[in-house]
Parts: structure tokens; sequence; C-alpha cells
């Protein structure tokens, strides 16, 4: 026994220094005859541990390999076996001709071996057959399903889940044996009453609960696409149907926790984008939470706080449930899963978690520090102002003990903190410092000085303290980005401040210490202290001292600024106003996706230099909206991890396209305008999407005015799921229609959209191109276009079109989605929604820097003004959006958010046809019975223009 | 170490152990032939994808048979278990006179093999049971059997694998052939 013992240690410690060639030349005993179990399974394990270790073998090496294993069939020893079918598995992939092991395996799994050869047998097979194999084993595979040992079964369903993808249909036939795993019916049947052999029959059912768990997951892979039959799924075994199945004997049950968690999963996917289902959703979920398992009613907890549209009070059962969770002293898990949940709702939800501010504070010294850190942020998200300080005092304890990761979810906390209270600043000023000294990645020193720009714009009793911070940490940083960061926000606060020289001596210090990225953005700032209004005539002669000695710098970049700067300080002010003063920017996004496809030109540089007319601009506060909310959307990825937002991810992502729509609720402030961001960057999509097609591409030489959002065209459960999307050119318009056939039994030809004006639009607009989709296989979305020509440049027409999906069926086989052999096919048509053309889809929404004098400057002559009674919104915000909408504008600043519900004025820009400026003024009221009054005011070069404008809304 | 010990062992009980390999085209009845031997009975067969393997005692002498399918896509595949083979039982379908030629082609292309050079080779020519069989002689001219003669033993059996008629025969030849 203790030679044994020592073998053994031995070859632990052979493993940890293997040689990949070595073992593959041992591998060679496998050949010989006769074979040696014991040493050959070692042998097995170590080219397993091998694999696993991540050593890449070559298809030669491994075919070899393959087959000299397969030699190990002649031998029955069982632990040998078991070792041979795990390495098939792992080398199924790397290895060529593994069907060699088909005909082994089918022999191993046949119902008179043994319960493991079964088992593994099953799993290895999956691996190494392909679909047209698969109704060759379809029979062992459905009769190991119903089998009653839970391993031959469980192995069977895996197996089956593995195989699903490439070979749904053959699966979907099983639907009646997975059904029959899933109730266990096999198992209910002759049951004893009385004691003798319950023993046995516990054991078989606690061990057959896996198979639950993995038949009901294989059953929704069956039928997910079928709402219908996965609300009866989940009603079946949601006992609200006990009336029905008190006849029929036993109700369904699931046994297993896993099972029911999965179901919770299915039942959202299912109900949530379902109005009428909610009420019941939510009842279900309430049941759930009573659930004796504490996995089940955590996940149906956390399930009801991800509800669309919940409010405070119909989460308090949730939040009770993981206030319970939270004083599981003896559950790390389950304190951690509820913390997280909590931790997640209190974005969106903080008064819901209010309640559990006394427990999670207690969590606070908690020995594992994950909990600790969701506890605190948690905290800081719910906490009140008395609070604060000594949630603060708690933190800096303990980030010593916690890594980078939490380091910046905890800055990220106090940054929102620091929104919510700015009487608190100096609090929070001292803590940040304070860790930016300590020890750091560059991520969580950036997520501090963020934090501290935030502080310093946001509360401007604390900036001078804020930006002194800011000069000591530059002092001694070792992040070149965050020093250029750092100075670039000196130079746009410095100078606005009360001693504005303080900031110069450290700026000009990094001129004289750092590298040359470093010093050019120094030099940069330096110049906008020169250039600030309200810099004395002393600050700007001492300016221009020091840049003129940046004049000898070493550095190109260096030099270059510094003498742009001085050439600008002598310049005069609407000069300087316009370079360094200026508060809008290009979209970014537009201008790096003209810029690339100017350079992939190679004719565009004949035709003239690159134009920025086309480019749009957006204000800078957009730009920082737009890169605030990106940023809050890392951190949702940070602290809600894929793995606890996949349910809902997937059940979402089905409603359609969530990120085009501007204003997500529930982000606050930066949503309106990154929404109008976010529409720039899919503008820059569709436009070189447009461009790939060569009868569209023609159009591409003018630049693109507007592409509106998609609209469905039909309701997203129908056969055929269609969206539209316009886009404006100079002189055309083209609709894009994104189709998809959900039927795989049909592939459908020759798709196009039929449009129908409903008004007579001849001599307007006329129809130039129909380009059709050739193929359309189920799930495989096609793309169709339609498009027109503007004739007459002086009409701009508002008229709807029907819209006809015109295609020729045909027949397929649902496995290949090959079209049946000598299938003509027949012509079918299938009516879509009207869409239409208004006079905002013209308009191209820009931001205008500095409207105010643009309205003034372009006077009465080019108004328009109109007083609209609009008696059917019951709100200014909804009015405001919808106005918004109508228009194609560009918002500004608070346009979209009005601070009352009473009146509200409203500021639009844009330019018509990407060319005419416009400014268009709302002003509306808000009376309770009569709705919405409204005066619209727009004003343009061009009167006409101003009248289409308004007649957008009309 | 082991494998000399064994080996040894072995030899004490007087037990020899051969390594045979069994191939032939597609639908001969390899699997059929080898679980009579195995079992002495029937049994329903589906072609094989892959190989089976069983060992069968006969006469005190313990045959590992790798019976390795004969479709098409699998032939290229047999050259995987040439190494250490004494014995090649190469079967051919007498009914099928279609197909002999091609049965030939894969046997000379077989036997081209290095590794297969001190192999015995046992010709079954099964399915004698059907009605419009051709003979073991006609089978031997087929195959072009009688240019071996100088460089290899070879044998061929008429057989039955449904009663089994032939098949210890063959057995009976390789072992002796075997011996030396």
């Amino acid at each position: 026994m203790s030679f044994k013992k020592d073998e053994d240690t031995d070859e632990l410690g052979a493993l940890m220094n293997l040689d990949h060639s070595t073992v593959l030349q041992e591998a060679r005993v496998f050949n010989e005859t006769p074979i040696r179990p014991r040493h050959s399974r070692l042998l097995l394990a170590k080219i397993i541990f091998l694999l696993y270790r991540g050593d890449s073998m070559s298809t030669t090496e491994a075919t070899n390999l393959f087959f000299s294993i397969t030699k190990l069939f002649q031998c029955k020893d069982m632990s040998l076996r078991q070792m041979v079918y795990l390495t098939i598995k792992e080398l199924s992939t790397i290895s060529e001709d593994v069907i060699m092991v088909t005909s082994s395996l089918m022999k191993d799994m046949q119902p008179n071996s043994e319960i493991t050869y079964r088992a593994n047998a099953i799993r290895a097979l999956c691996k190494i057959v392909d679909p047209s194999m698969l109704p060759g084993i379809e029979r062992f595979l459905k009769s190991a399903i119903v089998e009653k040992s839970p391993n031959i079964a469980s192995a069977a369903l895996v197996s089956s889940l593995h195989l699903f993808k490439d070979a749904k249909d053959v699966i979907r036939r099983w639907s009646n044996e997975v059904n029959e795993a899933l109730n266990g019916k096999s198992l209910s049947q002759g049951p004893s009453f009385f004691g003798g052999g319950s023993s046995a029959q516990n054991q078989v059912v606690s061990s057959s609960k896996i198979v639950q768990y993995h038949a009901l997951g294989l059953m929704y892979a069956i039928r997910q696409h079928d709402r219908m039959a996965v609300l009866k799924l989940v009603q079946s075994f949601s006992g609200q149907n006990k009336s029905s199945s008190w006849m029929g004997g036993s109700s369904p049950m699931l046994r297993s926790d896993m099972a029911h968690v999965l179901l919770v999963r299915y039942a959202v996917r299912v109900m949530e984008n379902d109005s009428s289902l909610l009420p019941q959703l939510y009842m279900l979920l309430e049941e759930w939470m009573g659930h004796r398992s504490d996995m089940v009613s955590i996940e149906a907890a956390r399930a009801m706080c991800q509800l669309k549209d919940v409010t405070a009070k119909q989460l308090t059962p949730a939040v009770n449930v993981l206030q319970q969770a939270l004083s599981a002293t003896q559950k790390p898990t389950l304190r951690f899963a509820a913390i997280r949940t909590l931790n997640a709702l209190a974005r969106t939800h903080p008064e819901a978690v209010q309640p559990c501010n006394v427990d999670m504070e207690g969590l606070i010294t908690d020995s594992n520090r994950s909990i600790a850190t969701f506890a605190i942020t948690t905290l800081l998200k719910t906490g009140n102002e008395a609070s604060v300080d000594r949630l603060m005092k708690q933190m800096q304890g303990f980030m010593a003990e916690i890594s980078d990761e939490f380091k910046i979810i905890v800055a990220e906390a106090v940054r929102s903190l620091c929104r919510k209270f700015p009487g608190k600043h100096s609090v929070f000023l001292a803590f940040l410092s304070g860790v930016l000294r300590d020890e750091g990645g560059f991520d969580f020193k950036r997520a501090a000085i963020e934090a501290i720009m935030d502080l310093a714009k946001n509360v401007p009793e604390c900036k001078e303290a804020a930006l002194a911070h800011l000069c000591e940490f530059i002092e001694d940083c070792e992040f070149t980005k965050l020093s250029v960061c750092v100075l670039y926000f000196l130079g746009e606060e410095g100078p606005l401040t009360a001693r504005p020289t303080v900031y110069i001596r450290h700026i000009y210090n990094r001129v004289v210490l750092e590298n040359a990225v470093v010093r050019a953005a120094a030099v940069s700032a330096l110049a906008k202290f020169g250039v600030s209004p309200v810099a004395d005539p002393s600050l700007q002669r001492s300016v221009r001292v020091l840049l003129k000695r940046c004049l000898d710098d070493r550095d190109d970049e260096v030099r270059d600024r510094a003498a742009w700067a001085l050439r600008m300080a002598d310049g005069d002010q609407s000069l300087r106003d316009k370079y360094i003063r200026d508060d809008s920017t290009f979209a970014l996004a537009v201008l790096e996706r003209k810029l690339v496809e100017y350079c992939a030109d190679s004719a565009a540089a004949a035709k003239g230099s690159f134009s920025f007319e086309s480019i749009p601009r957006i204000s800078r506060a957009q730009e920082e909206e737009s890169r605030v909310r990106a940023r809050m959307e890392n951190m949702d990825a940070v602290l809600t991890g894929t793995t606890l937002s996949a349910p809902s991810a997937s059940g979402r992502a089905v409603g359609g396209s969530e990120s085009a729509e501007p204003g997500t609720p529930g982000l606050g402030s930066g949503a309106a305008a990154s929404g109008f961001m976010d529409s720039f960057e899919q503008q820059a999509q569709y436009a070189s999407k447009l461009n790939a097609i060569p009868e569209l591409a023609a159009f591409g030489d003018q630049p693109l005015v507007s592409s509106a959002k998609p609209v469905e065209l039909t309701e997203s459960e129908t056969e055929y799921v269609v969206r539209c999307v316009k886009h404006v050119y100079e002189s055309h318009i083209v609709f894009q229609f994104d189709i998809t056939n959900t039927i795989p039994e049909q592939v459908l030809e020759q798709v196009e959209v039929v449009m129908e004006p409903e008004e007579d639009i001849e001599g307007v607009l006329q129809p130039v191109l129909v380009v059709p989709i050739t193929e359309l296989k189920c799930d495989q979305p096609g793309t169709a276009y339609v498009a027109f020509e503007h004739t007459d440049p002086e009409t701009f027409p508002a008229v709807a079109f029907g819209c006809t999906l015109k295609f020729i069926v045909k027949e397929c086989d649902p496995a290949t989605g090959e079209p049946e052999e000598g299938d003509e096919g027949f012509e079918d048509e299938y009516s879509l929604e009207a869409t239409d053309i208004s006079a905002g889809d013209f308009m191209q929404a820009t931001y205008i820097p500095d409207s105010h004098s643009l309205w003034e400057s372009l006077g009465t002559e080019g108004e328009a003004i109109e007083t609209f009674a609009l008696a059917s919104f019951d709100s200014i915000e909804g009015c405001v959006t919808k106005v918004c909408e109508l228009l194609g504008m560009c918002p500004l600043e608070s346009a979209l958010k009005p601070k009352s519900k009473a009146a509200h004025q409203a500021v639009f820009t844009g330019r018509w046809l990407g060319r005419t400026r416009a400014v268009a003024r709302t002003r509306m009221t808000y009376q309770k019975g009569a709705g919405v009054t409204m005066e619209l005011a727009v004003r343009s070069e061009d009167r006409n223009i101003s009248q289409l404008v308004v007649s957008a809304v009309a | 170490m082991g494998m000399s010990f064994s080996s040894l062992f072995a030899s004490f009980l007087g037990k020899k152990e051969m390594r045979i390999l069994m191939v032939g085209l597609d639908a001969a009845g390899k699997t059929t032939i080898l679980y009579k031997l195995k079992l002495g009975e029937i049994v329903t067969t589906i072609p094989t994808i892959g190989f089976n393997v069983e060992t069968v005692e006969y006469s005190n002498i313990s045959f590992t048979v790798w019976d390795v399918g004969g479709q098409d896509k699998i032939r290229p595949l047999w050259r995987h278990y040439f190494q250490n083979t004494q014995g090649i039982i190469f079967v051919v379908d007498s009914n099928d006179r279609d197909r002999v030629l091609e049965a030939r082609e894969e046997l000379q292309h077989m036997l081209g093999e290095d590794e297969l050079r001190d192999a015995k080779l046992l010709v079954f020519a099964n399915k004698q049971d059907l009605p419009n069989a051709m003979t073991a002689q006609e089978i031997t001219e087929k195959l072009s059997l009688t240019s071996l003669a100088n460089t290899r033993d070879w044998y061929i059996q008429s057989t039955c694998a449904t009663t089994g008629d032939g098949l210890y025969e063959g057995l009976e030849w390789l072992k002796n052939n075997l011996k030396g």
C-alpha cells in the first residue's frame, strides 16, 4: 500500500514537468500487445494534462495519437476505457478521421453494456458524429434519454443539447422523450407505498434531479422559437393549472433546484416583453421567492429586480428576500449573490434598497472583501448625507486590502456620490486625493482623477482645492496619458480661477521636466491662460515669455504649438474665439469614417481636399455626456457581470435594437444627448453598408443628409419581420428594409418591397432602383432597398407609402436550409405597415454653436411661426420628445428635460439638406384637461424652409 | 519489463496471442464473421463506421481480430492497423461479381505495404450459400492470388458466415502457419 502511494506522488511530480514530445513517444506503447492497462491509463492522463495545460498538437501528431488510442479498445479494463473516452473527447477537435471510433462507441452504448460505459460512450460519441450520421444513432439516443439510470439519461440529454445547434430538426423530433425525462414519468411509476425499498427509491429520485435540469434545458432549446410552447412549459411547472392536473394524476413537479432556476429565467424571457403577461409573471416570481431553496428564491428576486418598469413598492417582496439572504452568516455565496443584486438594483431604485441599509453596514466588515466592497458601494448609493462621513472613513480603512478592480468600483461610487451630495465635497476630495497618493494601476488612477474633475466642475466651491490636488498629482505622475488629461483640464478651468498664476507654475514645471507628449499638452494649456478673456496684461506678458522659451524645445510638436499659441496671442479676439474658445466639436465617429473613406479612395485626393462641410458638429457638452454614458455602461458591465445580465440580455435582444433608440429611461441626464451621439455612429454604419452596394454607392458621392431611426413595419412575432430605415441624400431617398424570415421550412427568393405612394408624387419623386434579396433563409436577416430620385428640388414631399413584401416561396429542408430540388416555388405577398416621408427627414440634426446669436442675426425675415393646441399629450416631456422626433433636429442643452411641468422652452438646431442652417424655438405650456399648447418659431436663411420645418409638426 | 514478463507467463500456459486484421469491401460479411466466431451466433449488423475488435479463442490460441469497416471513406484508414499484424483475413463477397476487381485493387494495394511484409494472407470467399456465388478457384484467379506464390504464404477458404462453414478451417490454417 505504502509502495503504491509513493509511486502515485512520483507520478504527480512528474506531471509538473512533462515534455510534449516525450509523452507522444511513450504513447507508442498503445500499439503493443498485450495492452498494459495501468501504464496506459497514466499515459492518457499525461496526454490530457498536456492538452489542458494548453500545449498545442499538430493535426498529424493528434491523428497518430488518436489511432494509437483506438487500439486500446481491445482491452476491457473499465478504468482504462474511461480514460480512453475522455481523451477521445479532447482529441475530437484536433485529430482527423475521428469517426473511426463510431462503431466502438455505439457498441459501448448498447443496453447490455455497463452503465459507466454507456453514459461515457454517449458523451464521447456526440463529440465525433457529424449531423449526417445522426439519423443512424437517433434510435439509441432516444432510448437513452428515457433511460432509468440518471447517468445515462443525463449524458444523452446533454449530448443532444450539444448536437442541437447542428442538427436542430433531428433533435426536435425527440421532444416526447425529452418530455418524459422532464416529467420523470418512468420514475414515478411503481412507487412503493410501504417502507421496503424506500431507501433505494430515494437514491434514484435524488440523483435523478439532475436529469430534470438537463431535460428542461434541452426542452427549452427545442422550443425556444415558439413563444406559446415556452409559455405552456412555464405554466405547466408553475402550478397554475392545478385544477386540470388533479384530473390527470400527479401534476408535474420540478424536483431539481437548478431546473427551477432555469424555469425562472425562461419565464422572464418569455413573459417580460408582453405587458398582458406581466402581472402573471410578477405573481409567479413572488410565489417562487418563497421556494425552500435559496438558489431559487434569490433567482426569482433577482429576476423581479430586473423587470422593466417595476416600481419600488412592487419590489418590496424581492428586497425582503435579499435582505434575509444578507444575514446568512454561514453562506458567503448567498450573501454575495444578494448584495450583488442589491447593488445593481441600487442604480435604478436606490429607495427600494434603503430598508437593507442596516444589514449592509454590518457587511462592511465581512471577511470576504468582495462582499464588503459591494456592500459599501451599495450603501453609498442608498445612504443619506449624514452617513457619508462614517462610510468614507470606513472605506479609507480597507482601500489597501482590495484589488484594483474593486478600487475602481469604489472610485466610481464616490464619483456618483459627489453629484448627489455636493455639500460633502471636502470629505470626498480628501478621500480621493488620499487614494491618489497610494499605489494603484492606470485605470484606478484615472477613475480617481476623473472623479476629482467631476467634483471641480460641478461644485464651484471646491474647484480651487480640486485643481490644487490635481497639480500635486501631476508633479509625480507615472502615466503620460493622465498627465495630459490633467493638463488639459487645468487649461480649461485654471484661467477662470482667482489666481491663475498658481497653476501656471505647475504647468511650466511640466514643460521643463517631462517627455515630449506631456510638454506639448503643457504648452497648449499655457496658451489657454494667455488668451483667456479674463487674463490681465501682466499675466498675458508672462505667458508670452514662457511660450517664447518653449520655441527652443527639441521636439517639433512642442515648438509648433508654442509658435501657434504666440501667433494667436497676437491675433485679434475673433480669431482666438474661433480656434481656442470654440464650444463645438466634430462628431468624431463620422469624422473618422469620412477620413478613412477619403484615404481609401485613391481618386478622392485628385477631386479636392477633404471637406469638413459634411461632418456634423456637436457641442462639447454633448460629447462629454456621451462619454459619461459610455462610462456608465461600462460600469454596469463591470458591476453586474456578464452572467448577471445574460438572461435578460438575450430576451431583450429579441425586442429590437434598444441601443439605437435614444433616451433609454433610467440613465438620467446624459441619455437624450448621447442617444443623439449614437445616431451618428449608427449613421456611420449605415453609410458604409450602403456604399457596399454598387447601385447605391453612386449616391454616396452626395453627402448623406440623415438616416432615420429604424421603424418596425411588422409585429415582432410574425412570420416575416421587417424594419425600415430611411436614408436621405441631397437628391435621393433610399429606403432600407431589414427583413428576417422566421419560418425554418421556407426559403424566400427574389424578396423585394413594393412601395405604393398614397398621393401623387409624379414629378417630385421618381422611383429609380429596387434592390431585392436573392435568397433569404430562416434567421439570416437580409436587406432590400428601394431608392427614389428627388427630381424637384423645390418641393419637399410629405407622403405615405403602402408597403408590400413580394417574394417566391420555396419549401426547404429545415436542417440544411437548402430548397428542395425541382421546387419551382410560388409567388406570395405579405402586406406591411405603411411608411412615410416628412419634412423632418430632410433635416440634418447638427449642433450649431452659439445658436442665440444666429437666431438674432437671421432676424424675422426668414421666420415662420405657428401655434398648436395638442390635446392628446398629457405631459410636456412626452410632447417635446415627439416634437424633437418630428423636426429631426438636434436638441440643445436641456431641451428634452423640462424643469417645470407647466411651461417649457426648447431650442433645436439643424441644417436643411445638410446646408441651410435652421433654428427652432418652441414654447409650450401644459394645463390639465387642455393638453399642451405649443408655439413653434423657426428661423432660417430661407423663409420657405422655415415653413417646411414648421409643417413637419403640423 | 512488463511486456516480457507477460509473454513469458503466456508461454508457460502454452497460450499464444495472434493479431489478425480482417478487411474487405463493405458488405462482405466481416462483422458477421467476427461475431459468429466470438459468440457462435448471428447478430444483426449495421455498416461498421470504424472498427470492431474482439478476442477469439481457438485451439489454445488467442486471436485478437480487428474487423475494420470496408466503406470507401474508411478504407484509407486501414493502414493505421497494419503495424504488428501477423495475419490478414481478406473477406470477399463471392456473389458480388461486379466489384471483385475493386476488391483485387484494394488487396494488391494493401499487400504492397511494407508493414505487412511478413503477414500471412487468408482469403475468405464468403457467402458461398448464395446460388450465383463464385467458387474459390474463380476468386483466386480474379484476385490474381497465384502471382503471390513466391512472396507470401496465402490460403483461400470458401466460407458461409451464417452457417459458420469454413471459418474454423481458416483459423486452423492461420494457426499452423503462424507458428513458425
